[in-house]
């Protein structure tokens, strides 16, 4: 390797990045006591940080043409990761400890920790719920967080108006959920890739907008309080038990969906569902009639958004506009592309990386946003298909 | 005998340009046709035209099979497909990150009719549904030879085995025509005449007819019981391969002016 | 009918269709060379503003003239959203050039989340007050409550800019080989054409008309934050589209049209629901005319 030739180039990114971050990082005005703040250490910062980022950049992007070559996305070729997983001595044991954990978390750690890990939860299943319309039917849904939204309003209202409680509301919700997605889906699915995210994020941003000024229908941006937890065949409880309660419902919910998205998965509308994100004219002409195939991914990939949306107001009993932006959206997205679109196992690894990382990190927090969009930038450049990659199943014939 | 696939005076035009010009062709039952011409002469476009792909200016197209005829304009690319007509493309449209023998499920779908409860649920039916699909997909793959691959991903199969998986997933969707687009178009010479075997054993084992594009004359004399030529969207001669052979339109539409050039 | 108030509204959906239009160039630009929503498009923009409230605050502390405040603030605002467009483009969407369209495209929402949320560690979450950099012209005075010198100053700045735009595409060299690489970029390379180079200038044209954008509608407001970028991007956005993406003088027509559609709309029936209406008027188009008013319907090659 050419020693000089790469710390010249690094010298010259690593330059031309001081030059760039110089007035936004260095200076800070301070309009109300007119003075400014110059912070000579950041210029230094980007300095060394991108002298040694641009030295992995480089190297990254060269491994990556690498394995390009070698091409090793045949199904025979699991990660060391996925071998061990499908080894069954070691299967079944991790299998083992990890149902003890799961079940015993709640008892042995604080309130605070099982309510960040049904934070964790809830977005497992919006990730494994956006991931049938991004992952595998190849859908670009950046509107996704409507329908998260429609399900905790479904709740707050019906509470509010007509005193339904949590399970009666939950299938009303993921119902009224899957409408809302042929609804707003129906419209739109003509549209080639890019323009459908940028409809989604309209129709997102629509929604939200109606729920803060239609104040007669969804209180405004003051929201709705008071929406009652998840009850269990009417028993008072504390709020620790309920708590616990709540995990367990979410833990219940999260099977439930890995369930269902895997037998989806590995059906013939999965397999539709897939044909028409790697090649939607071939798809048609396999005979597959393309609206119905995306509206089905739509809907379905709403529903659980619905019920996740009925979870998230009972364990924060207050709603309004502002949880359901269009970040909330991209972060879904991230929990999709982080972990691997169309792969279950990468999806649950994202959402639980992505919500507990932040939580158990603090001083990560603050840049949590700032550290998704570089993630996804580099995921898209360096591992497209996530840190999972999904793995086509198998089938064996014997020769007769 | 009625003709599976009638053509009549199709026209297609795009913005002020006439891609077809009012093309009549026919393809009878268990027939080998073919349609020939230069680079740009339409006959992709033609193909676009029957499989609903693009809704031709004019003209008709009849589908006959078990003596009903049905007219198929304007009718989407899946319900042309799901009459009975099926294709291959020109430039490869494989579902790359799907197995083999998932590229022929695909092929199935149209015949097969589960939908979300039978997934989620898997009753019976829906499982001896699937496992049926699983095992005429798995003979497709043995009759067209590519069996040994059955688990690979589409996008690492050679460049052969990717057209000759178009034809199998064509296949699976149980056609009465099957369109073929260029399929011999970057074959080596012993791949061309596997491909020539397989094309005439499809017609005479399964009663399909077949309508094909080809570049590769020999290909096309060899098998083709009719061939039809166009140029700049107009039928210029029709005939089995000696008549076209010898046709002096077709000798100036494909050396030009000049024979000697 | 209260004319004087209909003038008003006129005057104001103009000056806002010219600022929307400035942003919404680079858009069509970027879009019809490499056929990509450039999301980090809106925060190009608002990096322009930013950097134009930080050079003119140095320099008015430092006591330097008005006038050059205002000039040296504008060229620090093209230079820098000029680099940044660049730099952007080298490290979200050219590794990408060969992927599937949608891998660019959440990159480049993953470039967008990621310069909103570096402007808001780096400067600051709140709004800023923006300095008026074009001031309000004594003569002028009378005239002001239809329309401020500073709308004149964007009109003027918006119709200069867009003559120097068509100038460049329509007779320079650079002009031409972005005509031929947003026609069929592999055959402009194979005449010759150097790809990375034409699509590096459509990114730093784009640019710098957003960065002019940017400045002038901070000056125009007073106020800035790290998030304007997201909703004037979208509804720059929003005109691209409805005039047709990939052509120009669409992306102008469709600016005004959006323009004075919101202008009327807030001022004759509600304020509520302006954001709405612009996504709402985003869907409808795409719904029923993808094409835009000016562009070319295309068909799907196979």
């Amino acid at each position: 390797m050419n020693v000089r030739g790469e710390l010249k180039k690094s010298f010259q990114i690593s330059a031309w990045f001081m030059f760039l971050t110089f007035p936004i990082l260095v200076i800070r005005v301070n309009t109300v006591e007119n003075v400014i703040e110059w912070r000579w250490y950041n210029m230094a910062i980007v300095g060394v940080s991108t002298f040694l980022g641009s030295a992995l950049w480089r190297y990254l992007l060269s491994v990556k043409e690498k394995s390009q070559r070698i091409n090793a996305a045949s199904p025979g070729n699991m990660t060391s990761f996925q071998k061990a997983f499908s080894d069954k001595r070691f299967f079944y044991p991790a299998l083992f400890i990890l149902i003890g954990f799961v079940i015993s978390f709640p008892f042995l750690f604080s309130m605070y920790q099982a309510n960040i890990m049904i934070t964790a939860l809830i977005y497992v299943m919006l990730g494994l719920g956006l991931n049938i319309v991004v992952g595998l039917a190849g859908l670009l849904d950046l509107g996704y967080v409507a329908f998260y939204a429609v399900g905790a309003y479904s709740y707050g209202l019906l509470n509010f108006h007509f005193g339904l409680g949590f399970w009666t509301t939950l299938p009303i919700a993921a119902i009224l959920a899957a409408l809302a997605g042929i609804l707003l889906g129906y419209p739109v699915l003509r549209l080639r890739g890019d323009y459908l995210a940028i409809v989604t994020l309209g129709f997102g941003e629509i929604i939200r907008l109606v729920l803060e000024n239609w104040g007669e229908f969804s209180h405004g941006p003051s929201g709705i309080a008071n929406i009652p937890r998840p009850s269990l065949l009417g028993i008072d409880m504390t709020l620790t038990q309920n708590t616990i309660f709540t995990y367990f419902v979410m833990i219940g919910l999260v099977l439930f969906t890995i369930f269902v998205v895997n037998r989806l998965q590995n059906s013939r509308i999965g397999r539709a569902w897939i044909a028409l994100r790697e090649d939607e004219i071939a798809c048609q002409a396999m005979g597959i009639d393309r609206t119905r195939t995306k509206l089905t991914a739509f809907a379905l990939g709403a529903t659980w958004a619905g019920m996740g949306g009925v979870v998230f107001a009972a364990k924060t009993t207050f709603i309004n506009p502002a949880s359901f932006t269009i970040w909330e959206s991209v972060i879904i997205l991230c929990i999709v592309v982080l972990g691997g679109m169309g792969s279950i196992l990468g999806v649950i690894s994202g959402a639980l990386v992505l919500t507990l990382l932040p939580e158990y990190l603090r001083a990560f927090s603050e840049y949590r946003m700032l550290i998704f969009g570089i993630m996804l930038v580099s995921m898209m450049v360096f591992r497209p298909e996530g840190i999972i990659r999904n793995v086509r199943r198998t089938y064996t014939f014997s020769k007769e | 005998m009625e003709p599976v696939l009638e053509v009549n005076s199709l026209t297609m035009d795009f913005g002020g340009l006439r891609a077809i010009d009012q093309l009549n062709l026919r393809v009878m039952p268990s027939e080998i046709v073919a349609l020939i011409g230069p680079n740009g002469a339409g006959k992709t476009t033609f193909f676009n035209c029957i499989t609903g792909i693009y809704t031709p200016s004019a003209g008709d197209i009849f589908l006959s099979v078990n003596g009903r005829r049905e007219r198929l304009n304007g009718l989407k690319p899946n319900r042309v497909t799901q009459k009975g007509i099926a294709r291959t493309f020109q430039n490869i449209r494989l579902f790359q990150n799907m197995t083999v023998l998932e590229n022929v499920m695909i092929g199935r779908h149209c015949r097969t009719s589960s939908g979300i409860l039978g997934a989620i649920f898997r009753d019976r039916r829906t499982r001896l549904e699937e496992e049926k699909v699983v095992s005429d997909s798995y003979k497709i793959l043995e009759k067209i030879g590519l069996d040994r691959f059955v688990n690979e991903l589409a996008m690492n199969l050679p460049y052969g085995a990717q057209r000759r998986l178009e034809i199998a997933r064509a296949l699976a969707t149980e056609p009465f025509l099957l369109l073929l687009d260029e399929p011999a178009a970057g074959m080596n010479q012993k791949e061309t005449q596997e491909l020539d075997e397989l094309i005439v054993n499809i017609r005479d084992t399964e009663n399909i007819s077949i309508l094909l594009i080809e570049h590769d004359m020999k290909l096309v004399m060899r098998i083709s019981d009719r061939i039809y030529v166009v140029d700049y969207g107009k039928k210029i001669a029709r005939g089995n391969p000696l008549e076209i052979q010898r046709n002096p339109a077709v000798i100036k539409a494909y050396l030009g002016e000049d024979p000697d050039a | 009918m209260d004319w004087e108030y209909f003038l008003e509204l006129l005057l104001g959906g103009l000056t806002r269709g010219s600022i929307y239009a400035l942003i919404a160039l680079g858009y069509t630009m970027v879009y019809g060379i490499i056929e990509l929503i450039n999301f980090a498009h809106g925060e190009i923009y608002m990096i322009g503003a930013f950097t134009a409230l930080i050079v003119a605050s140095v320099l008015n502390y430092a006591g330097m003239n008005h006038v050059a405040v205002a000039i040296l603030a504008m060229v620090a605002a093209i230079i820098y959203s000029c680099a940044y467009g660049f730099a952007i483009e080298k490290i979200a969407y050219k590794p990408l050039r060969n992927a599937p369209r949608l891998s660019a495209l959440i990159s480049a929402i993953g470039m967008s989340l990621f310069l909103q949320n570096y402007v808001l560690l780096a400067q600051t979450p709140d709004f800023l007050p923006f300095p008026s950099l074009i001031p309000d012209f004594d003569f002028w005075e009378p005239y002001a409550h239809i329309i401020s010198s500073q709308e004149i100053a964007i009109l003027a700045t918006t119709v200069s800019v867009m003559i120097l735009l068509t100038v460049m595409i329509k007779f320079t060299i650079i002009g031409k080989a972005m005509r031929a690489t947003a026609q069929d970029r592999i055959m402009a390379a194979l005449v010759g054409v150097d790809i990375n180079r034409v699509i590096s200038v459509t990114f730093v044209v784009g640019s710098a008309t957003a960065a002019i954008g940017g400045v002038l509608i901070a000056s125009h407001v007073g106020q800035i934050n790290f998030y304007i970028g997201f909703i004037a991007g979208i509804k720059a956005f929003v005109a691209a589209v409805l005039g047709g993406i990939g052509s120009i003088p669409g992306a102008v027509l469709g600016s005004l049209v959006l323009g004075w559609t919101e202008s009327f709309f807030t001022g004759y029936i509600s304020s509520d629901y302006e954001d709405v209406f612009a996504f709402l008027f985003l869907v409808l188009i795409l719904i029923f005319r993808p094409s835009g008013i000016l562009g070319r319907s295309e068909t799907q090659k196979v």
